[in-house]
């Protein structure tokens, strides 16, 4: 079916306009969540409608769109993601991160580096870093104007108390620029050096929640811990078994009902990437 | 009255573009961006501010015009027709400030600068300039910059650095500006450090 009667990208020019403006605001200030009039998506809140709309707002017929799902390309919230820009913007998708222009991401940032001419999308459920620790918008509001951050760090505190480390493992949260504590959506703490300092532009849209934030490229993002405690990267111990990599962040695969299991690249683009490689290393040349 | 010229050929792609191009410019600040530069708006304008302002204007947003655009008659009613925002004489009402004469511009603390709870309700500014080299020459650092970045908008008033460095001081407050230069703009939102100027 032709999508022509769709707007190009599917929102409508003047949502589109409400949202560039949001995010020219956040990039103004790395790490500030800025309200927007979040639209309804035809699909629900929960499924990346944030991250959908930022894209909406961004995309170009000239864009190459990259979707992933917690680092896999074929995941359903990626498939029909990817399906719908195809269909309602008609713009090119890909699979391989480096030919990607803008990459919209559930909870993973690709192993590959990210160059300076793209743009990473998050799609982002609870962007109030504090809002667990206080439910009410309008202290944590009043929290962010102050840099008031104490209740973050006892936070962390008593994750040492009860634990002995701090076993927060995804949504660490992050100091962006020096001034506002940041949400890095809920991407695995693995994640969190390749925030701060990245080429790319980083925006994150939250729909049910209407706040869009963002980081400039070459941005310093610090994530929180303490002198004694200093924050540390986690993985699985072990290698992928797909393509053997020992550095990658690991998905573990339960393979049958007697304890089998396995672990695999949680990026699958960057997995393939690194068995094709290896195998056109083995094949003789004829 | 003469008639105005027309707004975009294509205004959802001419608008997107402009939009990346800005985009672009505010998370690199210092850095120059081309953007379509087809209109014909009534002088002052600039072209490219006019790409701005189409691509970012409606009817959520006021704008004000300095004395050079709004004595001009023709550019307030252009503006009102194709995007549907109207005009104050407040700088510190406006969502968007114009202006097409940079060594008149009032304080930058004259316009809206947002408020500690919401610093995103500030204006930005765009302002209109005729180069980008062999101005004010001032060297950035901050957020979307690796290092260092040289930037030397022209023309400029001399105590405009300090401007901009007060600016920043009232980060996360403060306004965000655009340059319209020909064919181009480039930006220095609030977060961007002024480390030295010549």
């Amino acid at each position: 079916m032709s999508a022509a009667s769709y707007n190009f990208a599917y929102l409508d020019e003047q949502s589109k306009r409400m949202i560039r403006r949001a995010i020219l605001k956040a990039i103004a200030i790395p790490g500030y969540q800025v309200p927007f009039a979040s639209r309804e998506m035809p699909m629900p809140y929960g499924w990346g409608t944030g991250g959908i709309q930022v894209t909406a707002a961004i995309l170009g017929p000239d864009d190459v769109l990259k979707v992933i799902d917690q680092g896999s390309d074929d995941t359903t919230n990626a498939v029909s993601i990817r399906a719908f820009f195809a269909k309602v913007a008609d713009v090119k998708t890909t699979t391989a991160t480096a030919d990607a222009t803008v990459i919209q991401t559930r909870h993973r940032v690709p192993e590959t580096p990210l160059s300076d001419r793209q743009i990473l999308v998050y799609q982002v459920p609870i962007p109030e870093p504090l809002r667990f620790l206080e439910p009410r918008e309008t202290e944590t509001r009043r929290l962010h104007a102050l840099a008031d951050y104490g209740l973050m760090h006892v936070k962390l505190y008593e994750d040492i108390a009860h634990h002995g480390h701090i076993a927060t493992a995804y949504a660490y949260p992050v100091m962006v620029a020096g001034r506002y504590l940041m949400d890095p959506s809920p991407v695995p703490k693995f994640d969190n050096p390749k925030i701060g300092g990245c080429a790319a532009l980083q925006l994150f849209g939250a729909g049910r929640e209407k706040r869009i934030y963002a980081i400039p490229p070459y941005t310093r993002v610090v994530s929180l811990d303490f002198a004694d405690y200093p924050f540390e990267r986690y993985r699985q111990q072990g290698t992928c078994a797909l393509c053997g990599a020992d550095d990658t962040f690991l998905d573990e695969v339960v393979t049958d009902d007697k304890g089998g299991r396995m672990f695999i690249c949680s990026d699958s683009d960057y997995c393939e990437k690194r068995r094709e490689t290896a195998s056109a290393k083995e094949r003789p040349h004829d | 009255m003469p008639a105005l010229s027309p707004a975009f050929a294509n205004p959802v792609f001419d608008t997107q573009a402009t939009f990346r191009a800005v985009m672009d410019a505010m998370a690199r600040p210092g850095e120059i961006r081309a953007v379509p530069d087809a209109l014909t708006p009534p002088a002052p304008l600039s072209p490219s501010a006019a790409a701005l302002a189409l691509t970012l204007l409606d009817y959520e947003t006021p704008f004000w015009l300095d004395a050079a655009l709004g004595e001009a008659e023709d550019v307030a009613r252009w503006l009102r027709f194709h995007t549907g925002a109207s005009v104050t004489a407040n700088p510190s009402d406006a969502a968007f400030a114009f202006a097409a004469d940079p060594l008149a511009l009032p304080p930058l603390a004259a316009f809206s600068q947002g408020t500690p709870d919401f610093p995103d309700r500030s204006t930005t500014l765009v302002l209109q300039v005729a180069a980008f080299t062999g101005g004010l020459s001032l060297v950035l650092s901050g957020p979307g910059i690796a290092s260092h970045r040289d930037f030397a908008p022209s023309p400029l008033a001399p105590g405009f650095a300090d401007e901009l460095r007060a600016n920043a001081g009232r980060f996360p407050c403060g306004v965000d500006i655009v340059f319209a230069g020909p064919g181009s703009v480039a930006a220095l939102p609030r977060s961007t450090r002024i480390e030295e100027d010549r």
